[in-house]
């Protein structure tokens, strides 16, 4: 056998190491020294990982064409690791406070979970891709049920479990119509027989079914809700940011890497999931009183802007798609840190009434909140704007001039409702019971300053961005 | 000789009946029943397509394999949410899964 193959799967094997570390020191470590030490081990080793991932990686394909590495995947992989170790900083008062006798399950789960996500990026064959996606999406339905004695957690876990196995049978559905058409699971392979035959249309449409539930577009949005509501704020952040970008990184190697021979056809079917995605997600997310409802509805409609630069179909559309993720990871991470921060002071609110008048006691938090959600929704001087600004290029290069018109026309519905809650942090007064001055703990200090930092530089350096990988 | 149209028939009715399941019981275990026949379907799909199209090549089999190891997988842990919602709420209704609806 040739070990070399290996030497491609340095990000994979490097996450299985800070796995069996963490693993092994639950096992062995005594609770008192686990209570003191764990989470500060747990999130040193991952930035370790985090930080050697930005190190020269090779490229190539290993174990005959089914795992592919290049720099872009490396890149995507770096990107998961960033979003990944800003949910493990926000999660510490969590899990120290709550949970702390399932501490290292979290972390645990969490890791296989990406690890899934990485060989969801890496696959160059269609089973590898099922299988990478199941391993993130059965542990992520443990993750969403983990406070397990709260109702709505359980609920959460149920909705979840239920509805990913219902999408990953239609995918496979989709799949097993695609091999009887052209009898192949190499991605290599497909590229060169895809064609414009019912069959292969038909896998297809079903196949896109499947990856749309872990992107949440819109007729496969129905979990996203009530899942976000009622998992832990942590689990939440990680599905809004991670599960989506690992699943529109997915998306963007099989669109282009096996289906780019029928670009006709999901040009299509993208072109109508992104208006009603946005559409919807947008009218659903000003209705919402629950802040965790609130940012469902904004990730939806985010999605939808995602499938705006894949649908491109070019190189521009590509470096938009990846780079739009990167700014998004800074921006709702950034508004999740706020709310875990709040719901852990208030002991357990996530109303948005809950924020009326927080820049009068705590006004850092309540700025950063605005930051975040003023690039969320694409103002200037933030990186949300530059990402924003790619996106529609991108989609404007393939003439898609209506769908960038109604793009436009939401990111204006979608002022309307993020201004709603800097309304109630700024003008609005706090109730007798609001939230008192409070600091948060240092993990999630530093996990909102990387998240600050992120929304400020990132838009800026878009250029060195570009220039280092496309 | 049974012939593939057969086995494509048989399958994608297993698959809509277990989507029609999916949707209209309340049983949760009814549910992941639902589930399993829709996971079948396919696996189903993949062995005909595999020995009819493709007899000279074993991918659609080992697709089977793997999917059956999955499947299996995603009942245990489906199985044991279901245990901790029936904890939480009492029974298995689906219909009681609805704390989160405004």
């Amino acid at each position: 056998m040739d070990f070399s193959n290996f030497l491609l799967m340095g990000q994979e094997i490097g996450l299985i190491v800070v796995f069996l570390i963490l693993f092994s020191y639950d096992i062995i470590g005594s609770e008192k020294s686990k209570d003191r030490w764990f989470h500060w081990v747990a999130c040193i080793e991952f930035a370790i990982l985090t930080v050697w991932g930005f190190l020269p990686k090779p490229a190539g394909e290993a174990f005959g064409g089914m795992f592919v590495s290049s720099d872009l995947t490396v890149l995507m992989k770096n990107i998961l690791n960033i979003a990944t170790l800003i949910v493990f900083l926000q999660s510490y008062s969590w899990l120290n406070k709550e949970n702390s006798l399932r501490r290292s399950e979290f972390f645990t789960i969490t890791l296989v979970t990406l690890l899934g996500m990485y060989l969801m990026i890496s696959a160059g064959n269609l089973m590898m891709l099922y299988i990478g996606m199941e391993t993130a999406s059965l542990p992520m339905a443990c993750l969403a049920a983990f406070n397990k004695y709260k109702e709505k957690s359980a609920e959460a876990g149920v909705k979840y479990v239920l509805i990913s196995a219902l999408s990953s049978g239609i995918m496979l559905f989709g799949l097993s119509f695609l091999y009887g058409a052209m009898g192949s699971f190499y991605f290599s392979d497909l590229s060169v027989q895809v064609s414009g035959e019912p069959l292969t249309i038909l896998g297809f449409v079903f196949f896109l079914g499947g990856l749309g539930f872990k992107l949440s577009l819109v007729p496969f949005h129905l979990w996203t809700a009530d899942v976000y509501e009622g998992a832990p704020t942590s689990v939440t952040a990680y599905l809004s940011v991670v599960s989506k970008g690992a699943a529109a990184f997915a998306l963007i190697f099989v669109l282009y890497k096996v289906f780019g021979g029928i670009e006709i056809v999901w040009q299509h079917i993208l072109w109508w999931l992104s208006v009603i995605t946005i559409t919807l997600g947008n009218l659903f997310a000003i209705r919402q009183t629950n802040i965790k409802r609130f940012f469902a509805f904004s990730s939806i409609s985010q999605a939808g802007y995602i499938l705006l630069g894949i649908i491109a179909g070019n190189a521009q559309g590509m470096e938009a798609t990846v780079y739009y993720v990167f700014v998004y990871l800074f921006s709702n991470l950034a508004a999740f840190g706020v709310i875990s921060a709040v719901e852990h002071a208030s002991g357990g609110k996530t109303s948005i009434a809950a924020y009326n008048g927080l820049y009068g006691t705590n006004p850092k938090l309540a700025l950063l909140m605005t930051f975040a959600v003023f690039s969320l929704g694409g103002i200037p001087p933030f990186a949300g704007f530059f990402s924003k600004f790619l996106i529609f290029m991108a989609a404007g290069s393939a003439g898609m001039y209506v769908l960038l018109f109604i793009a436009l026309l939401n990111t204006v519905i979608s002022l309307y409702y993020y201004l709603l809650i800097v309304k109630a942090m700024f003008i609005k007064k706090g109730e007798i019971d609001a939230v008192k001055h409070f600091s948060s703990d240092v993990y999630n200090q530093i996990s909102m300053l990387i998240c600050l930092l992120g929304i400020f530089a990132t838009g800026i350096l878009w250029g060195v961005f570009s220039k280092l990988y496309f | 000789m049974i012939r593939l149209e057969y086995y494509l028939i048989i399958s994608t009715l297993m698959f809509f009946i277990g989507i029609f399941g999916f949707i209209t019981r309340k049983n949760m275990i009814a549910i992941l029943i639902s589930l399993e026949l829709v996971l079948n379907a396919v696996e189903i799909n993949f062995a005909a397509f595999n020995r009819f199209l493709y007899p000279h090549q074993l991918e659609g089999m080992f697709f089977t394999l793997f999917g059956i190891a999955i499947t299996a997988a995603e009942t245990a842990v489906a199985l044991a949410i279901i245990i901790n919602a029936y904890r939480s709420i009492g029974n298995i209704n689906i219909n009681n899964l609805n704390r989160m609806k405004n």
